[in-house]
């Protein structure tokens, strides 16, 4: 009895994670509590204890601005995480191919994801601005009638975001997946040639299966990046125009700081947790039944 | 014993600050004014405060765009580390800073100064007088109903310079073939620039009775009424005379198109004519300005900005506080501060006769209670302002959302505003 305890709770390991435990209590548990615990109440600036029930989800749930955000993180999730993780595997291909240079190229493939957005999507939007960017540059070389403004359109403004959104998540899903292309025994390459199968083929039906580690880190990664979106938005449109590109966590950060409402900006934060919460005990479920099934096989 | 030393040298400090006479005092001021003009303007009070002959100094926090300065304050407020003071506009943006007892009073000081007699008109005190109690300071009234227009650009399309925004909308189409952009607006901040013209034009529609009915009795009824549609409408043929650079353009950016005689006309509070005294111009050959949105019934608006001064249990940094509220409304730093940023004093005893012909205009108006409009965010709260932000922003962005949808959203804002 006296071993086992021992072995399950090692103190030194004790001891090294109670920073850890702490934070994570303090910061995510407690933290994540007041906020639900907020959302039930009528705080304005300061939050308070009046309770009024589900009243400000119902105003949630009213606020167009909401539903943009909602219908927003949708498609910029979509189209973003799949065309990086499409494009961050091409490239982890093409790094693959014993290139020369290679360490230069993964430089500026990691770059956009080094530096602030807050400084990548202040470039991005003098880029796309209609008077000092691209279509500015082409007019003033001669061509009168071209026209490249995706940023001050309602329709299409969303577009930009996921391309920018793209540009700076393929490197990181790219370094992610090129690892894991490495970790891929040489043998099974060499057994595939001799097997004559082709390049494409092994890629897609031995190798990618055998990533799939690699695959999960760089899906949840980027699984997270979606739903915390924020400074891309800020620095490249602001929501704007209008309300056209508002996602959930600007919509969050608007409500508490600049509209001083914290009881529904809070309502806002707990509907953000749900997909999350969702996902958790999903996966939870999946690994649980996992485990039982190993214990009944032994 | 490296400790031992450390803690000496702590208690010493601590000795320092705390012991001794009332000493002068930084005061750290969070502000939105940092353009040109503004900036000109804002440094008149860091000047004064800096020579009070005690020793303060101003130490400056200027945060572009107001809603984003606002939010820091609040964030500071709430994480207990508040500013010395702050800006904001008067009305409801600070009102739960009052009840929760966040705010030093300054009631002493403005009985001392005879506040409640020096500030006209009334409207102007009443933003900060509350419950007996002076909890800010007033330092300027300025309008929001103005626009702002290029002379040479009028006199280049061969048009006359316009009377009321229904002149300026039929020039509009001349304006556009001469290649110049009609109409000059903003998108930044959530749209609040958008707003501005969209309030001026609903007093305009509706006439300032009908308008602070719908305010104050929250009538959906008035805000779902056919005037408000026309409203909607004439935003919307607004738009076509916009270049498509407005999306997230600022305030001066747009006032610099006028400036620089790329753009016709902009609809902006009197701010904007700092700008163009920044620029050197003077308002007699260069541009115009248009009183109202129609000359023939001149309003001026009773918006403008406050100071408020948060609590800080250290006597030496509330009287410090104190010197800077007394400064700030004193004869010569309103005259100084007011002439380089276009707004009013707020008080009326003082000389203004180095005005130009725009503030001419308004001081004339002002003399009239029947052309004083109140600022409409003494009837709304800053959640309501954001709103209908949101609502007028999306609708200009939006060419798809029509009059009758964005009618109707406008009269559930208003008929469930608090």
């Amino acid at each position: 009895m006296q071993r086992s305890w021992r072995r399950r709770f090692h103190l030194p390991a004790v001891i090294g994670t109670i920073p850890m435990i702490l934070v994570a209590v303090g910061v995510f548990v407690i933290g994540i509590g007041f906020s639900v615990l907020w959302s039930f109440t009528s705080s304005k600036l300061f939050p308070t204890y009046d309770f009024v029930g589900l009243a400000q989800y119902r105003r949630l749930w009213a606020d167009s601005r909401w539903l943009v955000s909602v219908n927003n993180i949708w498609f910029f999730g979509l189209m973003s995480i799949s065309c990086n993780m499409v494009f961050g595997y091409l490239l982890a291909v093409f790094m693959d191919q014993r290139i020369r240079q290679e360490d230069l190229f993964r430089s500026i493939f990691l770059y956009p994801f080094a530096m602030s957005l807050i400084v990548t999507g202040l470039v991005w939007q003098w880029v796309l601005d209609p008077n000092l960017g691209l279509q500015a540059a082409m007019r003033n070389l001669g061509w009168s009638s071209f026209s490249f403004a995706p940023l001050v359109d309602a329709n299409t403004a969303i577009y930009a975001l996921v391309v920018a959104g793209i540009w700076q998540g393929s490197g990181v899903t790219m370094a992610i997946l090129l690892a894991g292309l490495r970790g891929v025994d040489e043998e099974i390459w060499k057994a595939a040639r001799v097997d004559g199968i082709p390049t494409w083929r092994t890629h897609l039906s031995i190798v990618a299966p055998m990533m799939k580690g690699a695959f999960a880190t760089a899906f949840v990664l980027q699984c997270v990046g979606v739903v915390r979106v924020y400074d891309l938005v800020i620095a490249m449109t602001g929501g704007g125009p209008g309300i056209a590109t508002s996602m959930p966590a600007v919509y969050v950060i608007q409500l508490i700081t600049v509209r001083q409402n914290v009881g529904q900006g809070m309502a806002a934060a707990t509907m953000m947790l749900l997909p999350v919460l969702v996902v958790l005990a999903f996966s939870g479920l999946v690994l649980w039944r996992r485990n039982r099934r190993q214990e009944a096989r032994v | 014993m490296r400790y031992r030393i450390l803690t000496a040298a702590l208690a010493a400090s601590a000795a320092l600050q705390f012991g001794g006479p009332a000493r002068a005092a930084d005061l750290e001021v969070i502000h939105w004014w940092t353009s040109k003009g503004e900036s000109a303007a804002v440094s008149q009070f860091a000047k004064a405060f800096d020579n009070d002959g005690h020793g303060d100094k101003w130490v400056d926090s200027a945060i572009a765009l107001g809603e984003t300065a606002r939010s820091t304050v609040m964030q500071r407020v709430l994480g207990g580390d508040p500013p010395g003071a702050a800006q904001f506009n008067p009305g409801r943006q600070y009102e739960e800073l009052i009840s929760g007892g966040k705010l030093l009073d300054l009631t002493d000081i403005a009985t001392a100064g005879k506040w409640d007699q020096v500030i006209r008109p009334k409207a102007i005190g009443s933003a900060c007088l509350v419950d007996g109690h002076w909890w800010c300071v007033p330092v300027n009234i300025h309008s929001n109903y103005w626009a702002w227009y290029s002379k040479p650009v009028f006199e280049k399309a061969g048009v006359p310079e316009p009377k009321s925004l229904a002149d300026f909308i039929a020039a509009a189409p001349k304006i556009k073939e001469a290649g110049f952009i009609p109409f000059a607006i903003g998108g930044d901040g959530n749209g609040w620039q958008i707003q501005l013209l969209f309030q001026d034009m609903v007093t305009e529609a509706l006439g300032v009775a009908k308008r602070d009915e719908m305010y104050t009795k929250k009538s959906a009824e008035i805000a779902g009424g056919p005037e408000m549609k026309g409203v909607f409408t004439q935003l919307r043929a607004l738009k076509q005379f916009t270049d498509n650079g407005y999306a997230n353009r600022n305030w001066n950016d747009t006032t610099n198109l006028v400036i620089t005689g790329k753009a016709g006309l902009q609809v902006m509070g009197d701010w904007a004519r700092g700008e163009f005294a920044a620029a050197g111009m003077t308002g007699v050959k260069d541009f115009g300005c248009m009183i109202g949105l129609n000359e023939a019934k001149p309003v001026v608006s009773t918006d403008g900005d406050i100071i408020v001064f948060f609590k800080q249990n250290n006597p030496d940094v509330e009287a410090a506080q104190k010197r800077l509220a007394a400064l700030l409304i004193s004869p010569e730093v309103q005259v100084a501060f007011n002439n380089a940023k276009g707004s009013m004093p707020v008080r009326g005893d003082v000389d203004m006769s180095t005005a130009d012909p725009c503030m001419q205009k308004s001081l004339k108006a002002v003399e009239d209670p029947a052309n004083i409009v109140t600022a409409t965010n003494r009837f709304i709260t800053e959640n309501t302002n954001q709103q209908l932000n949101e609502l007028v922003a999306q609708f200009f962005a939006d060419d798809s959302m029509t009059a009758d949808d964005a009618t109707a959203k406008f009269a559930t804002i208003i008929g469930n505003s608090d």
